[in-house]
This record gives structure tokens, sequence and C-alpha cells, in this order.
């Protein structure tokens, strides 16, 4: 760990040269404030602290925020037959897309709390987008049960027991509107559920998916750099992918 | 009772592009300018983590909460309107700076047709090409007259770009060379070229190198580092207003800017405003801000909400097409389009900056003949590197199923081998397209929002087929080895991004009968109020609007500081 740290910071500090360096501000003796003040002098002093410390850091957030544990083994299964492992790297489970998933249910997303949710409701268009008073959260605990329903119904068995072909056939079920649903629509929850997996697979790790940043490396996305000017008129380069966390310097 | 403050000259209702443009010019010459603001306070510190995609780009980190307010929105006006209720098709700017902050920064300068519209399309085709309820105007002003107020625009924001061979004319070149031409670029201006068409790199607001402009202000490169629009800049090197034309207005002493402070009513007595009525949004108390001249600078929307709410200017009907608060509204087409999946090649799509692109112009304005086709106008058609981010950017070849096993392979396998040249399509009025008070839903305030009755036409709908055309055969040209484009434009819908260049509602022209606003932005029905904005704008052309907005705005600013010295209706 010390030694991956140790690279780390090199490489960071690097980037940081370059990009004094390309921003012409090194060089042009510009007065810019803004962010980059606070960033350039951020890394001395954490550094020193972080090579110190050989203590293993536990992941305090691998718990749940929302979901019962029933509703949480059942995200994760759904989630990796929408993103499944295979030879590009690991799925859904192995990303923390669940997590990922139950925590933002957790916040502004789950209450829909940044959106409009005033009376009166009425069935709209399509085109006119969502319409119902039904909010994330409650759509998750609708839409799980049904599938749960669905699941022993058609196959007699709970969705987390069934083989990867079954789940596969019921999650198509929900997605094409074959299910019958009266409170929420079940290709709306499927469509939610799609999305919150791409999220959770390939947001900053800060939001307990993306683990590692697999996600980001499966896909040589290179995550939050700080700057591109040695590359943005270059043939295709990878780039080891660095997250949030490294600005912060720890 | 609402309390009442001392009066000032100026107040200015929203402070982003249009609003810190007029502070800065106005207060440079001596007026007092208060700028009220709904929105919180921005500076670039804030943006220290804002390479975020999830915060920023999908749980709208920077736009307005639609709790508080959105709007209503239908397709004809036999459908009952409904609300806005979670984000889609456009982004609504929130806080200082407003959607100045979280553009792109391609900024161009709309074509010399754009403005004389109606008059050119029937001198060359005759009155017959136009159709019957498309409600197109000359806009009361000609792309020369405007020139050296862009000039202006571009210098303020150093403007990185290279002549375009088929714009209007230009008295200065851009302020800055043009952005990188990188390998994705380069592929499309060979294939442009080996098509006989005119490619040029995208006029740009991230600066291509340290800039100084004529204020004085000095902002550092853009670093390409592929989080633009939605966020940001934490270098400051995307020109926006708050590291722009606000320290400039600032530093006069003469401008106080009021956060959190959401304006309800324009108060008038006669044909003159007063004032305004707004509420400071961390109390709740009513306050009163009498000024000598009333400055509407916020989105397309709430100028219109503001006057129609305060009965300010005639509403539009479109009964009769009589009235102009409200008329015109337009949009864009967007989806004329040709995705190209590559399997031998892979490129650094995940970096880039907002405005990198190559464009063409060939099939935008009347710079092709129209004789045969059943539109008018165009688009510019482009390749973007604005960088493409992981969740939003999951393209498959058709036929890939949209989840499981093959979508995970080949949205992987594509990831980085994926590259789109799209359309932007002009926008062209009708008769029953326009904005108005809604009925039923209101704000937190309990004021109703704005309803908007709009959709797409035949003219938008054979313009998007053409614009899609002549992108495949772009594409095809590039070496695509795959390429899936629109079949059909299908209906305005209003769940899916399109585009935040919504316009019109309040005109501008050269007659007091059809258009609300003079070519200096100033209202013909109240001679102290200007209102600025692509509100103005009297019908959408085939580009972002910003860099019109800002001419218009520095065209503006001439006009206020003119009628504060004589009074009086400017043009």
């Amino acid at each position: 760990m010390p030694e991956n740290t140790k690279q780390q910071d090199k490489n960071e500090s690097l980037t940081r040269r370059r990009f004094l360096k390309s921003s012409g501000i090194a060089l042009g003796g510009l007065a810019v404030g803004g962010a980059l003040g606070s960033l350039i002098p951020f890394k001395e002093k954490t550094s020193v602290e972080n090579v110190k410390s050989d203590k293993k850091t536990e992941n305090y957030n691998l718990a749940l925020m929302y979901f019962t544990q029933e509703q949480f083994r059942m995200v994760e299964a759904a989630t990796e037959r929408i993103f499944p492992a295979d030879d590009n790297g690991p799925g859904a489970k192995e990303l923390g897309v669940a997590y990922f998933i139950d925590h933002q249910l957790s916040g502004d997303w789950g209450f829909n709390s940044r959106e409009y949710m005033q009376p009166p409701f009425f069935k709209g268009e399509k085109v006119q987008g969502y319409q119902g008073r039904i909010r994330r959260r409650e759509i998750f605990d609708i839409g799980l049960r049904e599938l749960q329903n669905y699941s022993l119904t058609k196959y007699k068995k709970n969705f987390i027991d069934l083989s990867d072909e079954e789940q596969d056939d019921v999650l198509t079920d929900f997605a094409e509107d074959k299910v019958n649903l009266t409170t929420i629509s079940a290709s709306g929850f499927f469509t939610m559920l799609r999305s919150g997996t791409l999220e959770g697979a390939y947001s900053d790790p800060l939001y307990s998916g993306n683990r590692n940043m697999e996600g980001w490396k499966m896909r040589n996305y290179p995550g939050s750099q700080m700057a591109y000017t040695d590359v943005i008129d270059k043939k295709f380069t990878v780039i080891p992918p660095v997250s949030l966390k490294d600005h912060l310097g720890h | 009772m609402a309390k009442k403050l001392p009066k000032v000259d100026v107040v200015i209702v929203g402070v982003g592009w249009a609003g810190g443009i007029i502070a800065a010019e106005l207060t440079k010459q001596g007026l007092n300018c208060v700028g009220l603001e709904r929105g919180k306070e921005r500076k670039t510190e804030d943006y220290f983590m804002v390479h975020d995609e999830l915060r920023y780009a999908l749980r709208y980190e920077m736009m307005q909460d639609l709790s508080k307010e959105t709007i209503t929105f239908r397709g004809n006006e036999k459908i009952r309107a409904l609300p806005m209720r979670q984000y889609g098709s456009f982004l609504l700017g929130d806080g200082l700076g407003g959607a100045g902050v979280h553009w792109n920064g391609q900024t161009y300068r709309f074509l010399p047709y754009d403005f004389e519209i109606r008059s050119k399309t029937i001198e060359r085709y005759g009155e017959k090409k136009i159709p019957k309820d498309m409600t197109i105007q000359d806009w009361g002003i000609t792309y020369d007259e405007l020139e050296p107020y862009f000039d202006k625009f571009e210098k303020m924001a150093g403007i990185s770009g290279e002549e375009n061979p088929l714009g209007g004319k230009r008295s200065n070149p851009y302020p800055t060379p043009p952005m990188k031409t990188t390998p994705v670029l380069e592929k499309f201006k060979k294939a442009a070229t080996n098509l006989k068409l005119h490619p040029y790199n995208r006029p740009s607001a991230n600066l291509s190198e340290a800039y100084t402009n004529p204020d004085g202000v000095s902002r550092a490169a853009c670093q390409y580092c592929a989080y633009c629009e939605r966020f940001g800049c934490e270098y400051g090197a995307k020109a926006d207003p708050v590291v722009t034309v606000l320290p400039v207005a600032k530093k006069t002493g003469k401008f106080e800017i009021r956060t959190h402070s959401n304006v309800r009513r324009v108060l008038k007595t006669g044909n003159k405003a007063t004032g305004v009525l707004y509420v400071d949004t961390t109390t709740g108390e009513e306050i009163e801000q009498p000024a000598d001249i009333v400055v509407l600078t916020s989105y397309v929307f709430n100028n219109v909400r503001l006057l129609l709410q305060s009965g300010i200017g005639r509403p539009y009907d479109p009964k009769t097409g009589t009235g102009v608060i409200g008329k015109n509204y337009a949009y864009q087409v967007q989806k004329g389009s040709a995705t190209g999946f590559f399997e031998k090649e892979e490129f650094n799509t995940f970096a880039g900056a907002g405005s990198l692109g190559m464009v063409i112009d060939d099939y935008n304005g009347d710079n092709f003949d129209h004789s045969k086709l059943n539109f008018i106008h165009g688009g510019s058609i482009a390749i973007s590197q604005t960088g493409l981010r992981p969740i939003s950017n999951n393209k498959v070849p058709k036929g890939t199923p949209s989840w499981g096993k093959e979508f995970k392979e080949n949205s992987i396998k594509y990831a980085n081998r994926t590259l789109s040249v799209g359309g932007q399509g002009s926008s062209m009025p009708f008769k029953h397209h326009y904005l108005d008070l809604d009925p039923t839903y209101k704000d937190e305030f309990g004021d109703p929002l704005i309803r908007i009755t709009y959709d797409f036409e035949e003219q938008d709908r054979q313009l998007a087929k053409y614009l899609n055309e002549r992108c495949v055969e772009i594409m095809k040209e590039m070496g695509a080895d795959q390429i899936d484009s629109m079949n059909e434009l299908g209906p305005y819908d209003i769940t899916t991004y399109q585009s935040t260049h919504n316009t019109g509602g309040v005109i501008m022209g050269a007659d007091p009968n059809t258009s609300a606003v003079n070519n200096y932005m100033q209202m013909w029905d109240a001679e102290n109020v200007f209102v600025i904005g692509a509100t103005a704008f009297a019908h959408n052309g085939g580009y972002n609007p910003t860099g019109t907005v800002g001419a218009l705005s520095y065209r503006a600013a001439e006009g206020i500081l003119s009628y504060k010295q004589k009074g009086g209706i400017l043009a």
C-alpha cells in the first residue's frame, strides 16, 4: 500500500507540474486564483501522514441506509443481470452497485426532493414525462415486492433463487411491461434500476459503487484527471484512473 | 407591507451573462446598479470537486430546484399542460452567473440571414415559401449593425477561433487562436474537405491560451479536462460572468449583488416601471426596490413570466395572432445526427472541452438552395469533443440489447470507439407556439408557472431528415464501420435532453405591433423597461445562442445609457 501511495503521489505532482506549465500560469506569471490556488499546495501537507500510517483502512460505508436485507439481495441480483461480471471485469455486484442505489435512495434522489411534486396529478402524454405522486424509494419498495411476487407466481421461487436465465426472463417481462402493475409502471421501475446500475458502475467511488475504480478501468476511463493537455492531440492513450479522493491528497 | 429600499438608477433582475454585461457597462459609466439573483453566490473555488459526473451532470447540482419552480408543457392547445416534474429536454440555470456558468462555451454569431429572415426568404423564393402559420419576421436590426457588439462580446470573453468561411463579415479576428485540432477533429475536417464543404474550428469560450481582456481581467488556458457542460470551470478558463464581467462591475463600487433575492413583480405606474418587488428567500421578507430603469435579464421563461404577472406589455393571443408577450417561442431541432462505430481505432474521447469541435455551415441559414426543399433555414453540423463521461455515454450499435451480457460487452468495447456528428437545427416560430401563464400549477409563492405550448412541425421533420442525411454522408467519409442514425424526428419530447436553447417570448423588431422590444431591447409599451436575452430572438438559428445574446446585451447597455440621458423611445 505505501508503495502504491508513493507512486501515486509522484504521478500526482507530475500532473500538477505539467498543468502549471501548460496553463501558462507559472510561465506567464498571471495572478489566477480560484480553485487553482487551493489545488496546488494541498498535496504536500497530507502525503507525509499517509506514508506513516500502515493501518488497514476499513470501508465502513458498506452498510445499508434504506433497503432491508432482502431488498438489498434482490437489487444485487437484478443489477448483476443488467451488468454481469465477464471477461472485461466485475459486474454490478462486485462493483457495489446495490450499495450505491441504497445510499442514493436515502437522500435527495430517493425523496425526489429537488423535483416538482405538487398536485394535482393527472395522467399525461408520454412526452410530458413522469406525472406520478410516488417517490423513488416507494417505487423501489413496490417494484421489488412485485418482482418477488412475479417470480413466485411464474417460477414458484424467490427472485434471488432463480437461475440467471429465469432472472433475465422476469426482468425482460418488467422491461417490456408484460407485468401488469397498478401503482407503478413496470418498465419505469426497470428503467430506474438500469440507470441506477450504470450510475453505480461508473460514478466516482465516493458514492460506494465503482469499487476500486474497477468500472472505469474496464473501459479505460481515466476518472477525475486535472488536465488532458498532454494527450488531447495524441492518439488513444491509456491513463490509470484517479478519483476525487485523490484530489484531497489522501 | 413590503419594506421599501432607497431608489437606485437601475435594478437588474437575474445576474447571468446579460445581467453581468449590463452591470459592467452601466457601472463603468457611473450608474448605480443593484443585481437581484434568486440563487446563491458562486465562485471558482466552488469547483474543487467538480469532476463528479453523478453530482453535476445527473443530479443537476447547478440547476434550478424544480421543487420550487418549474414550467408546464403541452404539445398543443387541446392537451392539458402538465408540470415538468424532472429535468429532461433543457436545464434551467440558477445562482450567480446563471446558465452562463454551466454552458459549454460554444460562441457563434447568428448569420446575416437570421436577422432579415423574412425579407431574404421572400426575396429569394417568394412569399409562398413561408407556410401560413409560420410567423418568421425580421429582427429590426441587421448583422452589420450588430457586428461591433459581437466583437465586443468576443473580446471580453476571449473567444478562441478562426474565421467561418461562410459566416458574416468580421471587423477583427478572434482575440485568441482556435483550440487544438485533435485527431477526432482532424478526421472530420478531412472528410468535410473531401466532400467540398467548409470546416472551421468551433469558436470557443474555453480559452486556447492565457488571455487578458480589455477590462484587464486575466484568465488561464483550458486544460481539456472534459467537464464543461453542466459543470463550473475550476480554472476560470471557460468564460462565465463570475470570472469576467461581474468583477469589473464590482470594482466600480457602483454594483451591489443581492443573492437569494427572487423577484415576483415589476411594479409600475401608468406606462412606466417604478421598481421591483422581491422576496429575500433566506428570511421570507418582501422587499421593494425602486429604480429609474428596470432590466430583466433572467432566463427566457422568467423574463416572460414576470411581464405577464406584472401586467406589462400586451399578452400574445394565439387565436388572433395579436399581442406580443409570449409570442414566437422557439426551440431547436437537435436530432439530425449520425453515430459512427470504429472497429480499428480508439480515440481520446474521454478528454475534451465544451467548445472543442469542428463545424460546417454549408447547410446552415440560406447558405444552400432551398428551392426544392420543404423547409427554410438549416443548421450547423459539427463534431464535438466535449469529453464522453462514462455514465451518460454508453452507445452500442443498433441491434444490441439495452442491458445484460451483450450490452455490457459492446458498451465497453465501443466506449472509446464512437464518434458522433450532429446537426444543430434552427427552429422557426409558429402562430400556435407560445408561452403564457398556467391556469393550474403554481410556484413556491403561489404564482402561476409559465406554460409552454410547442411541438415539432413539418418544417422541423424535413429539416431533421435533411441534416441527418448530411451527417451520415460525413460519417461515411470519416470511415466508420457502422453508422446509426435517427429515422424520424417524432413529437417534441420534454423528457430527453436536447438543448438549453429556448428562445422568444419578448421578441425584438421594428414594428411595435408585432414585436415587444426595439433593437435596444427597450419595451415599446414601457420605455424604462429593458428585456434582454434569447427572449428577444424572433426565431432560433442553427447555432448556440449565447454569442448573439452577448451582442444584444452590449447593444442594450448602450441603449440604456442613452435612455438615462435623453429618455424616450430609442428606435
